[in-house]
Formats: C-alpha cells, structure tokens, sequence
C-alpha cells in the first residue's frame, strides 16, 4: 500500500510541478520572441564574414547611418542631415540627437570613421566607395566630412548598403580592429542588446530591448525608418534541421522561421496556428557561373553557347516548384527595380538550341568534360546542377557533375586550376535580390580578373561602364548605363542569372508586424 | 591492479598519438577550407587568401602540426575559427547536454533492456521469449532518426505531452530537464535495449543450463533469487562489455539524436564542426572521444572483477 501512495503522490507532485512550470513559461512567452534563422551563426562580426545569418544579429545590435525603405529608396538612419558640396565631392552627416553605445557612452563622428574604414576594406560597394574617399575630417562630435577625389553617384546607396556587408557603426575601440580579425565585443547603438552571458552559440542567441535606444519619428518602411521594439527579448534559436523547425513551431515552441524549404510549407499552410509571410518581397535570384580561366569557358562563344541552352523555368520548377514563389525574368538587377530590364530575344528565358550547336561547333569545342559542381547540402541549389547538365547535354556539351557538400564547393571555386586537378568549370550559387540592385553592388558583374569574384571576369570594357555607373549623378544617365552592364554581361556571357524566387518566412498567427525587407528584423514585431 | 589500471593508463598515450596523427592528416587533406567558409559568398579570392594567413592555414602542414601538438601539450587545445572562444570553453559548454543524454539512454537501456533479457531467457520459446527477440530485432533495423521522427509525431505533435525539441539545463529548470529527455533517451536507447536484451537472453540462457543453478532451484530457492544472484550475477561479464560497447556506439548515436532533438551538445558540435570545417574543435572533440573511449573500457575491465572473483589484474 506505502508504495502505491508514494508513486501517486510523486505522479501528482510532478504534474503540479509541469502545469506550474507551463503556466508561468506561457505569461513570459507573451514578452519573448523566439526565431529560426536560415543556419546556424557561429560568426559575430558582420563585417568579418558575409554570412546573412551574421548580417541579421547586426541589424539587432548596430546602427546604420542610411538604410533602405520598403520602396527601395535610401533613407537617413543614425543621420539627422546631409549636405553635399555643389562641386559633390564633400559630403557632410550630421548624427541625430540622443545615439548611444550600449555601454551607455554617446556615439561620436569619432566611432564612425573607423566604422566606414573597417566595412571599407571588406565590402565590395565599400571597396569601390573607398577608391573615390581622399580622407574624413571630424567636424565636431556629431558631424564629419567625407572627402572625395572625384564626384561619385552611389555614396548614399553604399552607406545605405542593406545586406552583407552592411556598413554598420561599431565603437572607435572596436571598430579599429583589423578587418581580417574577428571583433570580440558585442556593443552596438542598434535596438537590441546582446546578452552574452545568457547566449550559447550552438543553442540559442539572446537579445534584449534596448530601452535607452530613441527610434526615429518615422513610421518603419523596410529597415528604415522608427525601429521601434514591441518584445522585451529575442532569442535566436539554433535549430538546422528544417523538419525540426516546422514540428517546432506546430507545437508552438518557436514563433517565426526566416525561411521553410518549400517542400515544407504545404505543411504550415494546413496548419490552422500557422501563417506564411511575404517579408522579403525582393527575393533571391539563382547564379550560374562560369570558370573565365580555364578551358573551354575561356572562350566567349562556348559560354553564350551554354546560357543558350538555359530556359529559367526549368530551374524554377525544379527547385521552387510552386509557381507564387518564383518569377521568369531576364533582368540582372532583379525585376520590379529602377534597374531592371528585360533582355531582349529570350535571353535565358527561351532556349535556342540550335543557335548553341551552331555557336559551339564554331567554337571549337573538342569534347572535353565540363566539371560542373554540385552541391547536395543546401536544399534550394541541389536541384540547379542537374537542370543543366541535361541543357548543356542537350547542345553537346560532356558533362562530368560531381556532387559535394556546400562547403567543400565553396572551397573548391576558389582553385583556379584546371578541372581535372581539382579546379572546376560550373557551379550554381543564389543571392539576396538586394545585394544585387546595381552594377557595384552585384558583385557577379565585376570583370577585374583575379580582383573578381570566382570565376575571374576579365573585361576592360565592362569595367569602364561599371566606372562610368559609379560616377554618374544624374539617375537617368546612371539607368542608361546598367542597362549597357547588363547587354555588355549578355554579349560575353560573363555569367548567368536563371530566375528569381522568393521564400516566405513561416509565423504563429499571434506573431503581427513582421516588416517587409530584405532582411528579417524583428524590431515592430508583436505577439498576441 | 594499480600496476593494470597503470599500464592501461600509459597505453592511452600512444592510442591518442596515433588519433592525432590520423584526425590531423584527414582534416588537411579532405577538401574544404575554412577560410573560404568564414570569408561567406560574396568574399573574392584575395579575401580568402588573407583570412587563411590570419588562421595560419598557409603554413606547410608539418608546421600546423608542430604547432598544435606543442599546444596540446601545454594544455591549450586552441580557439575555434568560428566561434572566437578556445576549443576548452565551447567542449565544457556543450558537455553537460551529450552527459545526460548518454547516461538518461544508459538508464532507459539498462533498467528495460536487462530485465526483458533474464525474462525472456527464463521463459525461452515463450510468446513473451518471441516478443522480446522480435523488439530486439526491430530495435536493430529501424534508423535512429526515423524513430526520433516518430515519437516526435505521436507525442510532440499529435498528443503535445513533450517538447519537440531543445533542452533545459538540469540547474535551471529538472522538470524542464527531464520533459526534454524523455523522448531523446527512448529514441537513442531503443538500439541498446536491443543490444543488451539480446546478450543478456542469450548469457542468462547459458547460466540456466549450469549445474549450480540445478542446485540451487534444488536448496528450494526462489526463482527471483535464483535468477537474480546466481544466474544474472553470472552472466554479468558479457552483459557489461556489451554495456561498454554501447558506450562507444552512443557517441555515434548522439551525433544523430542530437540533430533530431535539437540538444545542443558534443554530437551537434562535431556535425557543426565538420561542415564548416573547423579543424581545432573536431581535433580536440575527437582527442576527447578517444580519452573517453579508452577510459570507458579501463572501467568496464575493472568492473569485471566486481562479478567474476575468478578475473584478478
């Protein structure tokens, strides 16, 4: 009889114990916050490394002196005003009122200098800005002079960079610390504090509300404008497996994913707590790019050959599947945009294989195998590889697909040997759409040989263009200009882009104010 | 024995020079670099090239390693490229998930497993004897992860009795604790259960048949009693290496457990590692399995002697 007493009492005393543990969880869950981001972040520097995941935790902490709205337009951010010179080579930022670091010391013009420098060295706007910056001068406290060697056209929209690398203000002392070595300290001036003690890379990331932070008077638009924190605290929860997310936030443990694999969301979208958010309506696009400097895609005409072949739905309907999550479209700078034109005679969009035979039969082509690389671990890119190893099998080229993880990929591009001792000819890679908005920005459309991205474009002449881009002031000579970097990439077949698609981020139904950007902030964010 | 547990102790040293050499040697020469994963995608080649200076990873290989055993040796396992803390801290923060998921699967294991094993064995080619073997054989054939997902289903999603996932440290919060390791150890365990079931039928079986077992069903002794101290007690040796083995398969277990369940311990971290190719935590977590793995077995040798007066070291 004793036993049976004691197992009841134990059974009762434990589920006394569970019901009170849930109950006081569910008063906190209303003040917290708990998202999944696309990957886990071991990285903290948003300057040290490209990772979006790393780019996100810096829009909690940092500040920026410009960010973008949701109509893509700069916007003043840390700035209070700005003058130009009428010459336009000095450009004067006056920081508003109130700014402080989270250790409570104000922010000067002094901390912003370095943080220019630093993002600077690393970022490819920040390099190409860089190249016209001839010195800074500290006016007073809260302003400075950036002065320039000649007019350049995109200072705002370098400093209003929204996605990695973002030019995000850090303390002078921080700030000063060698691009190519990782910062260790975590103090912004952004919204959101980060709480070291309590973060555990690996498990979870903590953030609370800075409440000393002054939002500006605007009502947010994109990462612009009032970033005003509704929850008391964000946690980053580190969870890779996207099976796992989505069980996760059916049963309610989690709030929001930044983004679900698309086989997944038939799932959230029967789910009747459940609903999908359109937050980054830009998008991402899918890259296909080319080795310049081995054989055969040396040679200009074998590469058109190949991007002949390229119908862009096949890949969208490969990897994306449902048709609202994707967009056909043969613009460079992401359709929608001031950039954005269509290429004309189905660039990409309608294939011309005969045209391709025809291209690659006069080019010469000798038969070689074309290493194509393919990666199996990130679950959007899997299905690229094999879309065009059947086009390009389809206008004669050998292919020889070898499958890798997404790591060793992205080492192996970086080899600039010939394919058959570990080089490579072909790999597919996707962007944010706003990293990609102009000719600077779009980092794939460089042609400056080994100063390029992997695959080493050289092209003098689209480097001129990109020069003359970048020099432009005036918005209507400027659009004239993309449009001849886009023909120009079309006419050497610098490198393909092969349909845009979009992934929406998975919330509660309770979660509301999930703002419309290119990155998922959580500031305006509020659960019912 | 102190002589034993010495020379075993020694052995250990050549055991983790060879893993050293071995996990070192691999690492350098899979591909993968980790430069061009901190560098992320939009990074240039020159770029990369500059980080993998920063991290010394242009220095000839037989430089890398001189400089990391001389590390080790003095203590100092390194810093993770990634994580910017030593290899030390992040282990110890990762620890204490993998600890209780192991010894949680060890408990679930040893508490079913032994008990259905004596029972099947004392009621061999019995329904209850079948039931037993074709569980242990089910246990064997199903993946980890497939019966993670499962559970995850039927008592996660569909009833809501236990998390999905994620854990709660045992000093902040035991009935969180014990909620988030119900699931993780039954899934883990079920393989051992299998495991131990099937050893301790077949070694209970093989007592059955011996003469002293005879005598003592004929003392009038109980069965309880007769299977618990005779028999049990005697075919304790195989039961405990394969214990010991188990030990080890854990590890590689927790790698998938830990995954499913969203644990943040030392079998996500060596799966983090992996992909993004941070050579000084997946060198010092693979140094510490080893240590691990050979101390295990030490103990489980030692243990021997606990059951068997007949084993003296």
């Amino acid at each position: 009889m004793i036993p049976t007493i004691k197992r009841r009492t134990f059974g009762v005393l434990t589920a006394g114990a569970f019901v009170a543990a849930t109950g006081a969880a569910r008063a906190d869950d209303k003040k917290v916050l708990r998202f999944v981001q696309n990957g886990n972040m071991s990285i903290l520097d948003p300057i040290w490394t490209t990772a979006y995941v790393t780019r996100t935790h810096g829009y909690f902490i940092y500040d920026t002196l410009f960010s973008m709205d949701e109509h893509n337009a700069i916007k003043p951010q840390m700035v209070d005003k700005y003058e130009v010179s009428p010459d336009r080579t000095e450009w004067t930022f006056v920081l508003r009122d109130g700014l402080e670091w989270h250790d409570g010391k104000p922010v000067t013009a002094e901390d912003c200098i370095p943080s220019i420098k630093r993002w600077g060295a690393r970022d490819s706007m920040g390099l190409k800005l860089m190249e016209f910056v001839k010195d800074f001068k500290v006016v007073n406290d809260k302003t400075f002079t950036m002065i320039l060697k000649e007019p350049y056209g995109l200072v705002l929209e370098s400093l209003g960079k929204p996605s990695s690398n973002v030019p995000f203000m850090m303390p002078k002392r921080i700030a000063e610390t060698d691009p190519f070595k990782q910062i260790d300290s975590q103090i912004g001036s952004g919204p959101f504090i980060y709480v070291n003690a309590e973060s555990k890379p690996g498990e979870k990331h903590v953030y609370v509300k800075n409440t000393k932070y002054k939002p500006r008077n605007e009502p947010p638009s994109g990462l612009s404008g009032g970033k005003v924190v509704k929850m008391e605290r964000v946690e980053i929860i580190e969870m890779p497996d996207p099976q796992q997310q989505v069980n996760a936030i059916i049963a309610g443990e989690i709030d929001l994913i930044e983004q679900p694999p698309h086989d997944l969301l038939p799932i959230m979208k029967a789910d009747k707590g459940m609903q999908l958010v359109d937050w980054n309506p830009l998008g991402q696009q899918f890259v296909y790019r080319f080795n310049h400097v081995q054989p055969p895609f040396n040679n200009p005409k074998i590469r058109r050959a190949a991007l002949l072949a390229v119908r862009q739905e096949d890949y969208l309907k490969a990897t994306v599947g449902e048709p609202q999550f994707y967009k056909v479209s043969s613009a460079a700078f992401i359709s929608g945009t001031p950039n954005a034109f269509e290429a004309p005679n189905g660039f990409l969009v309608k294939p011309d294989y005969e045209k391709a035979k025809a291209l690659l039969k006069e080019a010469g082509y000798d038969g070689t195998p074309v290493v194509l690389m393919q990666s199996t671990t990130l679950p959007v890119l899997t299905n690229t590889a094999p879309v065009t190893k059947a086009a390009l099998e389809q206008v004669g080229f050998k292919v020889d697909m070898q499958t890798m993880d997404w790591q060793t990929l992205v080492s192996r591009r970086t080899k600039k040997d010939p394919p058959n001792q570990g080089g490579w000819n072909i790999f597919h890679t996707f962007t944010v759409a706003a990293d990609i908005l102009n000719p600077i920005s779009n980092t794939y459309m460089v042609a400056q040989g080994d100063k390029s991205w992997f695959g080493w474009p050289t092209d003098p002449d689209m480097e001129k263009l990109r020069n003359a881009y970048a020099k432009e002031t005036d918005a209507a000579k400027a659009k004239e200009l993309a449009l001849a970097v886009q023909n120009r990439a079309i006419e050497t077949a610098q490198y393909g882009w092969i349909g845009q698609w979009y992934g929406p981020g998975a919330a509660r139904k309770n979660v509301t104010g999930w703002l419309k950007a290119p990155v998922p902030v959580m500031w305006n964010v509020e659960k019912a | 024995m102190i002589d034993f547990i010495a020379r075993r102790l020694v052995a250990i040293i050549p055991v983790l020079a060879v893993v050293a050499v071995f996990v070192f040697l691999m690492l350098r020469l899979t591909p993968g670099d980790p430069a061009a994963v901190i560098a992320g995608d939009n990074a240039t080649s020159e770029q990369i090239d500059l980080i993998r200076a920063k991290l010394g990873l242009d220095l000839p290989i037989w430089q890398q390693f001189f400089i990391w055993i001389s590390d080790i040796l003095r203590g100092n396992f390194g810093e993770s490229f990634f994580f910017k803390k030593t290899v030390t801290e992040l282990i110890a923060q990762r620890l204490e998930p993998t600890l209780a998921l192991s010894i949680c699967t060890l408990i679930v294991a040893v508490t079913t497993a032994v008990p259905l094993g004596v029972i099947a064995a004392y009621r061999h080619g019995s329904l209850l004897d079948r039931v037993v073997m074709g569980f242990s054989v089910m246990g064997f054939s199903l993946p980890t992860f497939v019966i993670g997902y499962c559970l995850i289903y039927i008592f996660a999603i569909d009833l809501g009795w236990l998390p999905v996932q994620g854990y709660t440290r045992i000093g902040a919060d035991f009935g969180g604790f014990i909620e988030h390791m119900i699931l993780p150890s039954i899934t883990l365990g079920i393989i051992y259960v299998a495991l131990i079931a099937r050893i301790t039928r077949a070694s209970v079986l093989e007592v059955l048949n011996e003469d002293y077992i005879r005598t003592a069903r004929a003392k009038g002794l109980s069965n309880r009693v007769v299977l618990m101290r005779h028999a049990l007690r005697n075919a304790a040796v195989p039961i405990l290496t394969v214990i010991g083995i188990g030990i080890a398969l854990l590890i590689g277990g927790a790698v998938v457990t830990e995954t499913v369940y969203g644990l943040p311990g030392l079998g996500r971290l060596t799966v983090e590692a992996v992909l993004s190719r941070d050579f000084p935590t997946i060198q010092a977590v693979i140094l510490m399995f080893s240590v691990v793995y050979v101390v295990i077995n030490l103990l489980i040798d030692i243990s021997y002697t606990l059951f068997d007066p007949r084993i003296r070291y």
